[in-house]
């Protein structure tokens, strides 16, 4: 409990990180090169449900267009943290924060923030895939259809293109008016990617895409990232060590709501300066 | 618990559940098998040449020629009985007075009889009521008829500590030496050359408007006022509940009010049906003034309210019942909260609400008690679409009750009352049935 309480206080100093574009170790104090734009920043950002403070002043920046790992024993906060960016959190009464969220240097919890039109923007995939009961065609084009797009043949481009990026289009081009339920799993999650993917989202959230998923599935996902990396922001929250080296950039390890080591995911595998970061990916505990 | 007990303890819960699974069937078997068998009698039935009659006047229905030929070879041996009559009441002018006044009083009750039976008799004023005009038409009821008519019924006081005896004395014997008492025994022998009976479909039991207060059938009305007043109870009550129960899960806070609101609701699903009935009265009509009087809006209104809270609650359960991972996926999509629940927790929980709506269907088409006071009449015609709002209408239910109970004849139409019964139930179970197959073919789309 003492190295968690220091990884706080380290944490809490570390903030104003955005001017520089650069990736603060907390642990360490210090800067290293990160050679991006911020795109979520966080700043002493806490996220409480009632009393208990699930996220503890978390300062951080997810740099545009890299993937991004979330890690952490279960428990520690991370699928709290990923829904606090689209604003998912709303649907639980109890919860509430305090500190700054920023999305393009914008306040995600700010007073006049469109909470719609920010999970336009920041999309997000479930653990358990969720597709809704009607046809592959309507799950894609439902959020194209929200924003306007009503047009039947610029909906078919749209459905074409997103199921395409993710790789799902040569499965499912001959069934598109079938029920989407009748999917595989890894489809199924496929098939909810490329149904973000539909609404053009600047930023792409994932809670353990894969864990519900069979290993040939979760290969498809993990191609899937790799293909998507470079051209949207992504977050993925995993318990899968291997798959956060294999598909993420950066990687962020929690524990018990403190952000104990965020870096380059070969140098905080390889070489974590955190004792605690080390015991976890080498599976002291879990 | 040891391995034995717990057997015995499985089967024995097993026995019991499987015996009063088997207790309610065979307590519905014993309610649906006469009310299926008497109902089915209303409209397949033996009918008499006195049915067939009945029809041709009142409705037009029927072959003229067909109907002439029968009444023609029916109207040979009434014929014969009409002789009988005349020869004996020219016989009693012969007797002495005494003699007269005697064998007079014992011939009225005949003459009834008989006319009861194979209709009005010549010489006789005509009736007015349309049931004096026709004999039996149904076969069944005129063998009862002709028993009244052979044998006279007693009682048998003699015995003061037991309940009296009901015995029969034969009419023939009491005019024995004169020359009526060959009647007897020729109707008894040509009550089939008489009334003609057939085997007969009627149909128009059910689509007909009644005669004479339904002595011959006819429920149309009734089919068709259960109809608007279940139909117009949903109008109003569907929506407004979807939308209370949509509020109740979507909207509103925890927080006094809202639980106020929740008991409210629930108390509102134990009040007693006549309750509803009397507040109908007093609201709508005497309040609100929906209409002047009794009106199927009123109705409708009354039955609304107290289906209500059922299809809140159906609907309520329903809405709960949409897996939470739907709406965080349209939310993550960009969707307000409105557009949500409109687009994806609405229709998941469609089959959910439908049955609701439709089990509160039937209970506002069988609820006697709310209508009393707000729509219901015992006779009446069929009314238009136009005139629900301005009039009362007669409707299952409620007949079925004062048929049964209220009505001067009970006793001799069972037939429309258990014609009326077996209509309410198929009704109730159509609307049930419809429900699930609906209900059926919407998971099965949701379910791809
Ligand atoms: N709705 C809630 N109300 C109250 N507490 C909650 C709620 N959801 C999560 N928590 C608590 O917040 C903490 C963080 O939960 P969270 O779901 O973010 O963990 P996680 O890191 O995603 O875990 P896992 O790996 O098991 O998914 C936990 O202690 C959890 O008990
Ligand atoms: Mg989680």
């Amino acid at each position: 409990m003492h190295m968690t309480a220091d990884a706080r206080e380290v944490s809490k100093t570390a903030s104003g990180a955005t001017a520089t574009r650069d990736i603060y170790l907390p642990s360490e104090r210090k800067i290293i090169s990160g050679g991006g734009t911020p795109h979520v920043v966080a700043k002493d950002f806490s996220i409480y449900y009632g009393e208990f403070e699930a996220v503890k002043k978390v300062n951080a920046d997810i740099l545009s267009k890299y993937v991004t790992a979330i890690i952490g024993p279960s428990g520690c906060g991370k699928s709290t943290y990923l829904r606090a960016i689209n604003r998912m959190n709303d649907l639980i009464p109890s919860c509430h924060t305090t500190g700054a969220l920023l999305f393009d240097g914008e306040d995600i919890y700010g007073k006049f923030t469109d909470e719609v039109l920010l999970r336009k923007k920041i999309g997000m995939v479930f653990q358990k895939p969720n597709p809704f009961p009607k046809s592959i065609f309507d799950n894609i084009a439902y959020g194209p259809r929200l924003h306007g797009i009503n047009d039947r043949k610029q909906l078919s481009e749209i459905v074409e293109r997103s199921l395409r990026k993710a790789a799902l289009w040569d499965e499912v081009s001959d069934r598109l008016d079938k029920n989407a339920l009748g999917l595989s799993g890894g489809q199924q999650q496929r098939l909810c990617v490329a149904r973000t993917l539909a609404v053009e989202p600047e930023i792409l959230l994932l809670d353990e895409p894969t864990s519900a998923l069979d290993p040939k599935a979760t290969a498809k996902i993990e191609d899937l990232i790799q293909e998507l990396r470079g051209s949207y922001t992504i977050m993925i929250v995993t318990h899968n060590m291997q798959q956060a080296s294999r598909v993420s950039d950066y990687t962020m390890f929690f524990y018990e709501g403190v952000l104990v080591e965020y870096a380059p995911t070969a140098q905080l595998f390889t070489n974590p300066k955190d004792r605690m970061t080390e015991d976890y990916i080498t599976g002291r505990f879990s | 618990m040891n391995l034995g007990t717990r057997k015995i303890l499985d089967r024995s819960f097993t026995a019991v559940g499987f015996g009063s699974i088997a207790v309610m069937g065979i307590a519905l078997l014993i309610v649906l098998v006469p009310i299926i068998t008497n109902g089915v009698g209303s409209v397949f039935f033996t009918g008499t040449l006195e049915h067939r009659k009945m029809l041709f006047n009142e409705f037009g229905r029927g072959n003229t020629e067909e109907l002439a030929k029968e009444n023609a070879s029916s109207e040979v041996y009434r014929k014969q009985i009409y002789g009988m009559l005349s020869a004996f009441e020219a016989e009693l002018e012969t007797m002495e007075s005494e003699k007269k006044q005697d064998y007079l009083s014992k011939y009225g009750p005949v003459k009834t009889a008989l006319q009861t039976l194979i209709g009005p008799l010549p010489g006789e004023p005509e009736a007015i009521l349309t049931r004096y005009k026709y004999g039996q038409t149904r076969w069944g009821k005129a063998e009862e008829k002709l028993h009244e008519f052979l044998y006279e019924t007693k009682w048998d006081f003699s015995n003061p500590d037991a309940m009296s005896k009901e015995y029969f004395v034969s009419r023939a014997t009491e005019f024995e030496g004169t020359s009526l008492v060959k009647l007897f025994p020729f109707v008894e022998e040509h009550l089939e050359d008489v009334l003609r009976p057939e085997f007969t479909v009627y149909w128009g039991f059910l689509t007909d408007s009644s005669v004479d207060s339904h002595i011959f059938g006819g429920i149309w009305p009734e089919i068709q006022g259960t109809f608007f007043l279940a139909v117009g109870a949903m109008l109003f009550a569907f929506p407004l509940g979807v939308i209370a129960a949509v509020y109740f899960t979507e909207y509103a806070r925890e927080g006094f009010f809202n639980s106020i609101l929740r008991s409210a609701n629930s108390t509102l699903a134990g009040v007693p049906s006549i309750v509803f009935g009397l507040f109908g009265l007093a609201f709508f009509i005497n309040t609100l003034k929906v209409s002047e009087s009794k009106s199927v809006l009123a109705g409708s209104l009354t039955l609304a309210i107290m289906i209500l809270p059922t299809i809140i609650r159906a609907a309520e359960e329903a809405i709960l019942s949409v897996p939470k991972t739907y709406k965080e996926a349209s939310l993550s999509l960009g969707s307000t909260k409105w557009n949500t629940i409109m687009t994806v927790i609405l229709p998941a929980a469609l089959p959910g609400i439908i049955t609701g709506g439709v089990i509160s269907l039937g209970r506002a088409a069988g609820e006697t008690a709310p209508i009393i006071f707000t729509a219901a009449v015992s006779v009446g015609s069929a009314i238009g679409l136009a005139d629900v709002f301005s009039s009362p209408t007669p409707a299952l239910s409620w007949n079925i009750y004062n048929l049964a109970s209220e009505h001067e004849a009970a006793a001799e139409i069972r037939h429309v009352q258990y014609g009326m019964v077996l209509s309410l139930v198929s009704i109730v179970l159509l609307l049930n049935l419809s429900a699930i197959l609906l209900r059926a073919r919407i998971s099965k789309k949701l379910k791809g």
